[in-house]
């Protein structure tokens, strides 16, 4: 190869590198900025939090219906003498842990049902998307409430059932993004190289078809935690596990004589769930290439 | 000898929302080793899908081969499982295609890319694959290959993604590269070097080239022989020198007339360009018992609209599917 003429350097275009224009998008969205911050907040002060204010939730405290900054516990107490700020703090932990459990439950269903239908077509398709339409028309919450009533209200039962009345769609998303990338030029050539066709759908058009998964995963999140609050506000969840929809399910006969024992645990998961849906949208900025020339 | 590969009476059906066209309508070929072929013709005229059907990697349920076999080494491709197709990919037969800006997988590095390929049909070690990964970037002359072997490919350019394509393309050694209009997306510049390093990769590795393209001045650099291809059928066949010299095909003429000359010495003279006046028949009209050219040529008789012209054979294996191929 010595005799190899010169070759003159071809142009290399300065483009930079697809993380670093994704987090230059999500930065421009100021709201999604400011809820990332008190996400974080949140998260931290679930993780830490126990530790920084170690009173057990289910312990009567003090005299019940004690306001909030009276007699020294900040949030107050409840009906029964509990510290309300403890139940905050040791609430925010499984919402957030059942948030997360239940997003990834549903992604790991609605990836698998949708790479395969979008991937194999034909009957294969067929057949999972009149599934996935079946469990599109199921009124959610009845059909969870079923399962937990049925089968315990164990927390690992409660994040099962929230994933799989919420899977659907994930399903169709991955399905659209794998009929549209199955057709590409890279992946008739990874074809041409010889790939499997397992390795050609989790391995070349998976890792493509991911953006629009993650935007939907991260709204699950916020949806997983407003589910987790309706069924354990109506009691369906695990006694010996204190959760915001819990607090406020068991206080809601004195909305009227305490109403903060209410409010202050609804304004967790409204603040909560409004952060996270910020986030999502922050991530579609960054992730969506439709959206980018904005 | 055995060809190396041989096309026996191809047929390749597309089933179009009209019917079912004969996309290629009864085309033969051989292929020896260390040779290299072009197909030339318009767009639409089944270049691609006689690519395709070779690597058996026709659009699902849309195309298949209806006759004629394809024998590789003496083995039958038409009927080959799946599986031993698979080897057989990017093994001994390897495709480079037509847009470089989009052949490659934008999420991994083109250094995992090329690697994956080596690994999978050498089951070679991570390490050893992209040790020679990055030694096939060298060889395919990207400057500073240890540095650029983990770019992705959205920090390489057009000349340098195809580079990458040709890597990836003779990882393995294939006995066949199959270059699908390999230069077309690609500046001109560009075109000579990519062409450059074909020729050195197959004076290199010995691998036959099959060439796609519809620019007789590629056909001119990088083939010995050539088979003109015209709506699913071919036209001519023969030695590119002897062809562009005499053409005994009118759609072939009119090909190599399209093609600017540029004149030694500088003169107002001007020749005016041609074109071939027409467009393609639509596939509907595919296999039909006649000539498909001749609502496009000149020289067109009633016999031309009531049979499908037969080969005729000249010297040294050139062929031509005309009725008056001895009067062109």
């Amino acid at each position: 190869m010595t005799d190899a003429p010169i070759i003159p350097t071809e142009e290399i275009p300065q483009a930079r590198h697809p993380f670093a224009e994704a987090w230059e998008m999500f930065r421009r969205n100021h709201a999604a900025m400011v809820a990332l911050v008190v996400l974080t907040l949140i998260v931290l002060g679930a993780i830490f939090g126990p530790w920084l204010y170690p009173v057990d939730p289910f312990d009567m405290v003090w005299a019940p219906f004690s306001p909030p900054g009276v007699d020294g516990f900040l949030l107050g107490t409840d009906y029964l003498g509990r510290d309300l700020l403890s139940a905050l703090i040791n609430g925010a932990r499984v919402s957030i842990v059942i948030g997360l459990a239940a997003a990834v439950v549903s992604v790991v269903i609605g990836v698998t049902v949708g790479a395969l239908a979008g991937f194999y077509r034909g009957w294969v398709e067929e057949l999972l998307m009149r599934i996935t339409e079946f469990f599109q028309v199921l009124p959610t919450l009845l059909f969870s409430m079923v399962i937990v009533a049925l089968f315990g209200a164990s927390l690992p039962m409660i994040t099962f059932a929230i994933g799989v009345v919420s899977w659907t769609a994930v399903a169709r998303i991955t399905r659209s993004e794998f009929l549209r990338i199955r057709e590409l030029e890279y992946v008739t050539a990874s074809r041409a190289s010889g790939a499997k066709n397992g390795k050609l759908m989790f391995r070349v058009i998976l890792p493509n078809a991911l953006p629009p998964i993650i935007v939907q995963a991260a709204l699950m999140v916020g949806s997983a935690i407003l589910f987790e609050a309706g069924l354990s506000f109506l009691g369906l969840t695990d006694p010996n596990v204190v959760s915001w929809g819990q607090v406020i399910g068991s206080n809601r006969q004195y909305i009227l004589d305490a109403s903060y024992t209410v409010t202050i645990p609804g304004l967790a998961i409204f603040i909560t769930v409004l952060c996270i849906s910020l986030v999502g949208d922050g991530l579609n900025d960054a992730l969506n290439p439709k959206l980018r020339q904005r | 000898m055995e060809p190396l590969l041989k096309v026996e009476n191809l047929r390749i059906e597309l089933t179009t929302r009209a019917g079912i066209a004969p996309v290629i309508d009864n085309l033969s070929f051989e292929l020896g080793a260390g040779e290299s072929i072009s197909f030339v013709g318009e767009s639409g005229c089944g270049k691609s899908m006689t690519a395709l059907g070779i690597m058996g990697l026709l659009p699902e349920k849309v195309g298949r081969i209806a006759s004629g076999s394809i024998t590789f080494n003496g083995e039958e491709l038409t009927t080959a499982s799946e599986k031993r197709l698979r080897s057989i990919r990017g093994n001994d037969i390897s495709m480079i295609f037509q847009e470089p800006m989009t052949s490659l997988n934008p999420v991994y590095t083109v250094g995992e890319q090329i690697a994956e390929v080596i690994r999978a049909h050498q089951g070679l070690s991570r390490k050893a694959a992209w040790a020679q990964a990055i030694e096939l970037l060298d060889a395919v002359r990207i400057p500073n290959a240890k540095g650029r072997v983990s770019d992705y490919p959205f920090q390489m350019s057009g000349g340098q993604r195809q580079r990458v394509m040709i890597a990836i393309a003779l990882a393995c050694e294939p006995k066949i590269l199959i270059a699908d209009e390999p230069t077309t997306a690609l500046d001109v510049t560009v075109q000579a070097q990519i062409f450059d390093l074909l020729n050195e990769m197959k004076r290199q590795t010995g691998a036959s080239i099959i060439m796609i393209t519809h620019d007789m001045g590629a056909v001119a650099e990088m083939a010995e022989r050539m088979i003109v291809m015209y709506a699913g059928r071919k036209a001519e066949e023969g030695p590119v020198q002897q062809i562009i010299e005499h053409p005994r095909h009118p759609y072939t003429k009119g090909l190599i007339s399209c093609v600017p000359h540029i004149m030694s010495t500088i003169s107002t003279e001007r020749h005016p360009l041609t074109e071939v006046p027409g467009i393609v028949p639509g596939l509907m009209d595919f296999g039909k018992n006649r000539c498909l050219f001749a609502s496009r040529c000149n020289k067109v008789t009633q016999k031309c609209a009531d049979e499908r012209p037969s080969e005729m054979a000249f010297d040294a294996g050139q062929q031509s599917a005309c009725w008056y191929a001895q009067e062109v």
